[in-house]
This record gives structure tokens, C-alpha cells and sequence, in this order.
């Protein structure tokens, strides 16, 4: 059973507050194969990015190495300035995030327009 | 990945036993299997939930600390089902657990004073009723958890 591709798509949508937002949605599963997938298409964005949603809605499966990636991104969005917002967590994984203590870092939305809103 | 069903000597008490492959991905065997013997006793959605994340984290330690991910040793994984729980045991080859099974410190993930990774432990722990790893070198360890359907009395 080989591990179901990741995928990334980066969206921007325009904020009414200021800089626009870009918007990573993932699907399939995130897990130590999705490195490359999740850091990669990170990595790629424009220096000017400063606002970053992580849409995690259409996720089938997410493991500590998964969420170890999404720490990373934490990482680096501190250390370039950004300002990361998270919506579309199953309840199981907004508690399991909360456990692990990721939401003292960036913050977890029900939904896309409250989440844009928090920016 | 062969799949076998038994019954033992109580008409209430079952056992399901999976061998998994080193390899990662495999886990959602074992995870799936968990899930849906949990929902036919009656877990609510999140106990499932809970324990879903749980047996896929016992699995990749074992593949990956224990077995090395050597793809000719196989993970082995026997879920025991009785009229209130379902004990789930994961074996492998290695020497039981190095790393802790205490709560990350994010702030040091963050400082990059402690690995992003290394959480698996931890979230068994917090997600299951009861957990034990044993380590039986040269035999090979295992990792018990076990769920209940009515937490038991304090």
C-alpha cells in the first residue's frame, strides 16, 4: 500500500486588510514522503509573501512526521516574517495539534473565512 | 501481509493478527483494520479517531526504529477484543523504545533546540487508555495500548 501522493496547490486570494493572503491547499497524505511536496512548494514562495493559510481540509492522513513538517514551515515562517493561520482540521487532529502545543505558534479556524479574517 | 481470525475459549473474546511489511504506508492496514473492529464494538467516532492515530504511530516506530525499515522483517499486529476493550499489540525486532514518551516542548522545536519529529510516543500515550512498550531482546519488543468502551472506575 504505497503512501497516497501529496499534493499542494498555492492560492492567493486578496485581503480587503492589506497584503494579499496565499493560500497552500493540501490533499492525500502528509507524512515523512511529503518533504519534498510540503517544504518544497514552502520554500518556493515569493520572499514578499507574508500572509500564509495552510488549508488542510481535503487531508486523508496525517502522521507525527506529517505534523513535523508543519512544524518546520512554522519554523521558517518565524524566521521570515510570516503570519500562519490553519483551517480545515478534523477535530481529532485540532486536539491532537493542541496537544502537541502547535496552536501556541500559529492558530486553528473552523473554517476559510474566519481564518482569512484573523489576519 | 497475511490476515488470520480466531476465536478463543470465551464466546465474547476474538483476536484479528496482521504481518505488515517494514515499509512505510503499511500502517493504514493496521490502522484501518483498528478502526473498523473499534466501530463494530461501538467506539464513539472519537475513540476511533483516537485510536487510529495511535495504532499508526506504534507501527512506523516499529518499522522504523525497530525493524530498521528491513523489509524482510515483518511488524506484527494482533488486535484482542472482549466485551469492553480492544487491546491492540505491536511487534517488531528491535530493543524496545529509545526515545520519550514525555509531552514535546514546542518552544524548543520552534528554537530548533529539539527535532521537529519524534512525537509518535507521546501520542499514543495521551491517545489510549492504557499503554506499555516492553523490550525482549533477542525475541523482539512490542508495544501494548489498549481502549476501553466505559473508562473504569477511579
Amino acid at each position: 500500500m504505497p503512501e497516497m501522493v501529496t499534493r499542494v496547490t498555492v492560492e492567493e486570494l486578496p485581503s480587503a486588510s492589506g497584503d494579499p493572503i496565499t493560500v497552500l491547499r493540501f490533499s492525500g497524505d502528509i507524512t515523512s514522503a511529503s518533504q519534498p511536496a510540503v517544504i518544497g512548494t514552502y520554500e518556493g514562495l515569493p520572499d514578499h509573501v507574508k500572509r500564509i493559510l495552510l488549508d488542510f481540509s481535503k487531508v486523508e492522513y496525517l502522521n507525527s512526521s506529517g505534523i513535523a513538517l508543519v512544524i518546520q514551515m512554522m519554523i521558517a515562517a518565524s524566521k521570515r516574517g510570516q503570519t500562519l493561520h490553519t483551517f480545515g482540521l478534523s477535530p481529532h487532529f485540532q486536539k491532537v495539534f493542541t496537544m502537541v502545543g502547535i496552536t501556541k505558534y500559529t492558530s486553528l479556524h473552523p473554517d476559510e473565512a474566519s481564518a482569512c479574517s484573523a489576519f | 501481509m497475511e490476515k488470520t481470525m480466531s476465536s478463543r475459549d470465551k464466546a465474547t473474546s476474538s483476536s484479528i493478527e496482521l504481518r505488515l511489511p517494514s515499509r512505510l504506508g503499511y500502517e493504514k492496514v493496521a490502522m484501518n483494520t483498528a478502526a473498523s473492529v473499534a466501530r463494530l464494538m461501538g467506539f464513539s467516532d472519537e475513540r476511533v479517531e483516537d485510536l487510529k492515530t495511535a495504532v499508526a504511530e506504534a507501527c512506523i516506530n516499529a518499522m522504523e526504529h525497530g525493524n530498521k525499515l528491513d523489509e524482510s522483517l515483518s511488524v506484527g499486529v494482533v488486535l484482542s477484543m472482549d466485551a469492553n476493550s480492544l487491546e491492540v499489540k505491536v511487534t517488531d525486532n528491535g530493543e524496545g523504545p529509545q526515545s520519550s514518551t514525555g509531552a514535546p516542548d514546542i518552544h524548543k522545536k520552534m528554537q530548533e533546540e529539539e527535532e521537529a519529529r519524534g512525537m509518535g510516543m507521546f501520542l499514543i500515550q495521551a491517545l489510549v487508555d492504557e499503554v506499555e512498550w516492553v523490550s525482549s531482546p533477542p525475541a523482539g519488543s512490542y508495544a501494548r495500548m489498549v481502549i476501553h468502551l466505559s473508562q473504569p472506575a477511579l
